[in-house]
């Protein structure tokens, strides 16, 4: 999945997307969590207008898929930055610095937690543990986990993300 | 003769740079010729000296950590290979006293297999428990695990064999075994470490507890935070399946067990089981009310045993080297092994196999160094973003189910944090509030509301507002959260607060007396003056 492809707010899915990927699972007992989570994978974020087609094909009413969309993080219904920054302000991380961590990639981004940079490179997130304690603090680039993360180390992070980015 | 390296594929490692170091020694083994086949073991757990790189060499594994890649030409000089010497070496990794000290049972192959290789698996006697429970029947595998005193590993002690006896005498059908593995509490790693370090144990574990129960059908909620232990379980399964161990006819015992990997969303109350049955079934992750309890109606409202990670993977040694071997560790009824996980600021933090009643103080200080700072230890976290926080000076309670008990704590997952003398006792607290008004699921009025509540008269006390009437709404709160809750969520997210209270009133300006309320063991004598003031706000 390159959400870059489509750019903010563009297409990027359609309505045959959808039914071929409901169409793939719906025999799964339960199969609205894995739904969801394939259209995630494929579009990036849940897009709204898709919420008719699913509920249909899934034999549900809009507002239980609704409900499901709105309980969980992952589920998001707006396109989120071409890449995702997680920062884990769980308690480990806290006593190894995540606050102070997590505050220095705010202002270096420019942006809160649940905000997307103005230029649409990076959306920012909080995160509850992943299961990293023992490498505290740690946080989630992409796809990628890192751990001991000071403010010095994530500039190093972030430049070699942003550089690899901009050399493409 | 190949050389064989190993470096850690587990996920804590690569976020130190274990691909990178891969990476390297590749390239390095390219450009000097070399014959080196690199094995992607689990990790050993001690990841104060992570990545950490082992060579299988004639005196045996020998260890060199932490490595970089900027390490790697140099190790290849000193002829790292033939086991040499290295400033990073740290001699046979099974010799390094933090390891060797440990009593591993359930994390005996994590960090010294591939974790994807069948064959390394059954080669380290892998799959023995399995045959031996199809050799036995339902009933004496059943009481085998009951005998040994296994219980739940997730949190609630609840004796697993039990839970297996109700499953198995339920007459409905089908049955399902689910494995809950949405570790979702902080300072929590063990599952991860067993899904990414040795995911063939799970299997078996849930493979034999489906024979035991006669379930067909099984799946793992697996939260999404963990990609790594994805991809080690997906492989791992489909291997399983393609050699016999999974699927239809499982070694010619004529039963069948299917394995299907569901994934989480980022709700962290998911963790609590009958929320995890919502999700698997397509819902909110909405706590049902108990009873029923899932092993008769969970699942599509089918008897559905449902085990934590770790309990699953402890059962195929139980089976295979028989109850008493397991029993004969562990003090009262806490028996057994647990892998305690030591983490935040700890100067040797990891995954310490113990036995169950190992003293606080022999993680923290003895295997963890203390801090990682090198200022004093002020406070230490047991059992999760749920539990209580102990002080330096409790550090001789043992941690057993009991003893942590009797201290109004719970025992939880066995994560354990450190903290150092810079915490903020009060913050910490009002985290605990906060993190339950962030997760709590909304079913019922004490976690939904009290959280919030709780979160602004914590706030209230620490900028000075009425602190005393304050604290009187929050001892009332607290005491709502503890017995009106409907899960553990909002029923124990009281017990960092009053803990945090009762040995650290200072950090919220408030003197010992202020919070005589607190009993030793966390109760709260209430006042019937105070619900009022919980009503009537601020």
């Amino acid at each position: 999945m390159d959400a870059s492809k489509s750019g903010n707010g563009g297409a990027g899915w359609d309505a045959r997307m959808i039914d071929e990927i409901v169409a793939g699972l719906a025999h799964m007992p339960g199969a609205l969590m894995p739904v969801l989570q394939a259209v995630i994978e494929r579009v990036g974020f849940i897009p709204p207008d898709a919420v008719p087609a699913i509920a249909r094909a899934l034999n549900l009413s809009r507002a239980e898929v609704h409900g499901v969309i709105s309980f969980y993080r992952d589920f998001c219904t707006g396109r989120p930055g071409r890449k995702i920054i997680r920062v884990c302000r769980a308690e480990s991380c806290q006593a190894m610095g995540a606050v102070a961590l997590a505050g220095h990639i705010q202002s270096r981004l420019g942006v809160g937690f649940g905000q997307t940079s103005a230029d649409g490179d990076f959306t920012l997130e909080p995160v509850y543990c992943l299961g990293n304690c023992a490498c505290s603090p740690a946080i989630v680039v992409g796809d990628d986990l890192y751990g001991r993360v000071t403010p010095k180390r994530f500039d190093e992070i972030f430049f070699s993300v942003t550089s690899s980015r901009s050399s493409r | 003769m190949t050389a064989v390296v190993y470096v850690p594929r587990d996920s804590s490692a690569v976020s130190l740079g274990a691909d990178a170091v891969t990476e390297a020694i590749r390239t390095e083994t390219a450009s000097r010729k070399l014959d080196v086949t690199i094995v992607r073991n689990g990790s050993r757990g001690m990841f104060s000296h992570e990545p950490m790189v082992e060579v299988a060499a004639a005196a045996g594994r020998i260890a060199y950590g932490p490595v970089a890649p900027a390490d790697v030409a140099s190790l290849f000089d000193s002829n790292f290979l033939d086991g040499r010497e290295h400033r990073l070496r740290l001699g046979v990794a099974g010799e390094i006293p933090w390891l060797k000290s440990q009593n591993r049972l359930t994390f005996a192959r994590a960090g010294v297999t591939d974790p994807v290789s069948l064959d390394d698996f059954i080669a380290h006697g892998g799959y023995r428990g399995l045959r031996r429970a199809i050799e036995l029947s339902a009933d004496a595998v059943i009481a085998e695990v009951t005998k040994s005193g296994l219980r739940g590993r997730g949190g609630a002690g609840f004796p697993t064999g039990v839970k297996w006896k109700i499953a198995l005498d339920a007459p409905a059908a089908p049955k399902y075994v689910v494995c809950n593995a949405d570790e979702g509490d902080s300072g929590a790693f063990s599952d991860r470490m067993i899904m990414e370090g040795d995911p063939f144990v799970l299997i078996e574990g849930m493979t034999i507890a489906a024979l035991a129960v006669g379930a067909t059908q099984g799946y793992i909620y697996l939260r999404s935070e963990y990609p790594h232990a994805r991809r080690a379980l997906s492989e791992t399964i489909a291997t399983a399946c393609s050699n016999g161990y999974l699927g239809a006819n499982i070694l010619g015992s004529g039963k069948s067990f299917e394995l299907e990997i569901r994934l989480g969303a980022g709700a962290y109350v998911c963790g609590e089981e009958t929320a995890m049955l919502e999700s698997i079934e397509g819902r909110r992750g909405m706590v049902r009310f108990k009873p029923p309890f899932p092993a008769l109606e969970g699942l599509f409202g089918k008897p559905t045993v449902i085990n934590n990670v770790v309990s699953f993977a402890t059962v195929p040694i139980i089976i295979e080297r028989g109850a008493e071997v397991f029993r004969s560790w562990g003090v009262g009824n806490s028996r057994g092994t647990m892998p305690f996980q030591l983490s935040g600021n700890a100067k040797r933090p990891g995954l310490i196999e113990a036995p169950m009643g190992v003293r606080l103080r022999e993680i923290v200080h003895d295997y963890g160094g203390g801090t990682a700072s090198g200022s004093p230890v002020r406070a230490v976290q047991v059992g999760g973003p749920l539990g209580a926080f102990f002080s330096e000076s409790m550090m001789d309670v043992e941690l057993d189910f009991e003893s942590v008990a009797a201290r109004g704590g719970v025992l939880g997952h066995g994560g354990i944090v450190v903290f150092d003398e810079t915490v903020d006792m009060a913050r910490m607290a009002r985290y605990a509030m906060e993190f339950c008004a962030i997760e709590s699921c909304g079913k019922c009025t004490p976690c939904r509301i009290g959280s919030i509540r709780g979160a602004e008269v914590i706030d209230d006390i620490i900028n000075r507002r009425r602190p005393r009437e304050n604290l009187e709404v929050l001892r009332d709160l607290c005491d709502t959260m503890k017995f009106g809750s409907l899960c553990a969520l909002g029923g124990l997210a009281p017990l960092p607060v009053l803990s945090a209270l009762k040995y650290f009133p200072g950090d919220f300006g408030l003197a010992p007396r202020d919070v005589d309320f607190i009993g030793a063991d966390l109760t709260i004598s209430t006042s019937g003056a105070a619900s009022t003031h919980a009503i009537a706000g601020r």
